[in-house]
């Protein structure tokens, strides 16, 4: 270990105490019992589908598009999973081939 | 009796967390393989992922364990890479309000994946809601302490090449996206999620572009609230009068 034991245990204890206060804020700022603002509750609707967009766009923010191989495994395999899965909706199925398909793509075509 | 209903509860939810028991074991045993890199055996990375239980976040962290890392840093980077999970209550205040000292681990554990788990699954009819989303959240936590357990054990050992398998996470989300797009009506605020994130990423960067996108949504989806709004009722509506027509 590169650090001590304890400077080990307190880096833990920090960075669960200040993601869990980012889980829990919201719960803080509208305690139960309390009437939700009517424009909290319209964003509730409608941020899920928002925040799943946003989070797409997360996982691909390490492709280089300027660079070899120009993002053309996470098109080619983000693609398929997306067909596959309109076609047949099945979770497996689709996160199955898709990643095999990336892992393949990285690994012995795009070298 | 109360107990066979977590049973029940327990075996229904389970196939809803099979794309998540993929993602988890695989990038849970990419982290678990970092940490031990840096030193720490299956116990830490337990301890880790049990205390903590954030993805990015326990990959951002494996590089706290450092000499001269301070913790102010600590706490800002953390603060940082999780600020999305802010908007996610906001979802589930009605949801979890009624569910007791259950109420405090449900917060916990809202990780990208459960939290989206919860929008993508029906509550099947004889199951009680409540601990139907209690099992999605412990059984996801149990994928996740699994693999990192097993990737800290295996270490090196990994008999295959595991380049590219954090796409598991990736796929996972392309199909939860694809299907809350398939069961809505009302496409705004998917693409608005897109579009801003799209539109930060290039402006800002890679590593900044989180809360940007969060502040661009908040104010697009605040802008259009008249419109969608609007479409919310008219489909109402519909549905109403297809159910009186009937």
């Amino acid at each position: 270990m590169p650090i001590s034991t304890m400077r080990s245990l307190l880096i833990i204890v920090v960075v669960a105490a200040v993601t869990f206060l980012t889980r829990l804020l919201p719960f803080l700022i509208f305690p139960k019992g309390k009437e939700i603002p009517r424009v909290i509750q319209y964003l509730g609707r409608v941020l899920p589908p928002a925040v799943i967009g946003m989070l797409v766009i997360y996982c691909f923010k390490s492709v280089h598009v300027t660079a070899f191989p120009f993002g053309l495994p996470e098109l080619i395999a983000g693609a398929v999973v997306v067909i596959l899965h309109v076609w047949k909706r099945n979770n497996l199925l689709s996160i199955g081939v898709g990643t095999v398909l990336y892992m393949t793509l990285v690994q012995t075509v795009f070298v | 009796m109360k107990h066979s209903g977590y049973g029940k509860a327990f075996r229904a939810a389970f196939p809803y967390t099979i794309p998540v028991l993929t993602g988890y074991l695989f990038i849970g045993i990419a982290f678990g393989v970092m940490y031990q890199e840096k030193g720490y055996n299956f116990i830490w990375a337990a301890l880790m992922s049990i205390l903590v239980y954030a993805g990015s976040g326990q990959y951002l962290a494996v590089n706290f364990f450092a000499p001269g890392v301070s913790f102010l840093s600590v706490i800002f980077m953390t603060f940082m890479v999780n600020v999305r999970h802010i908007f996610y209550g906001l979802s589930l205040l009605g949801r979890f309000a009624k569910m007791g000292k259950q109420r405090l681990y449900m917060m916990f554990s809202l990780t990208d994946e459960t939290y989206s788990l919860y929008f993508i699954t029906n509550v099947p009819k004889d199951v009680d809601e409540h601990k139907f989303l209690l099992a999605i959240a412990l059984l996801d936590q149990s994928y996740w302490v699994l693999g990192s357990v097993i990737g800290a054990v295996a270490g090196a050992l990994i008999p295959f090449p595991t380049t590219g398998i954090d796409f598991a996470m990736t796929a996972l989300f392309l199909v939860i996206f694809v299907e809350q797009w398939l069961g809505s009506r009302n496409h705004i605020p998917a693409l608005a999620g897109l579009g801003c994130g799209l539109v930060c990423l290039l402006v800002f960067g890679r590593d900044n572009f989180i809360l940007p996108t969060m502040i661009c949504i908040m104010a697009l989806l605040l802008s259009c609230r008249r419109i969608i709004e609007k479409k919310e009722q008219s489909r109402e509506d519909t549905e109403k009068e297809e159910r009186y027509a009937n």
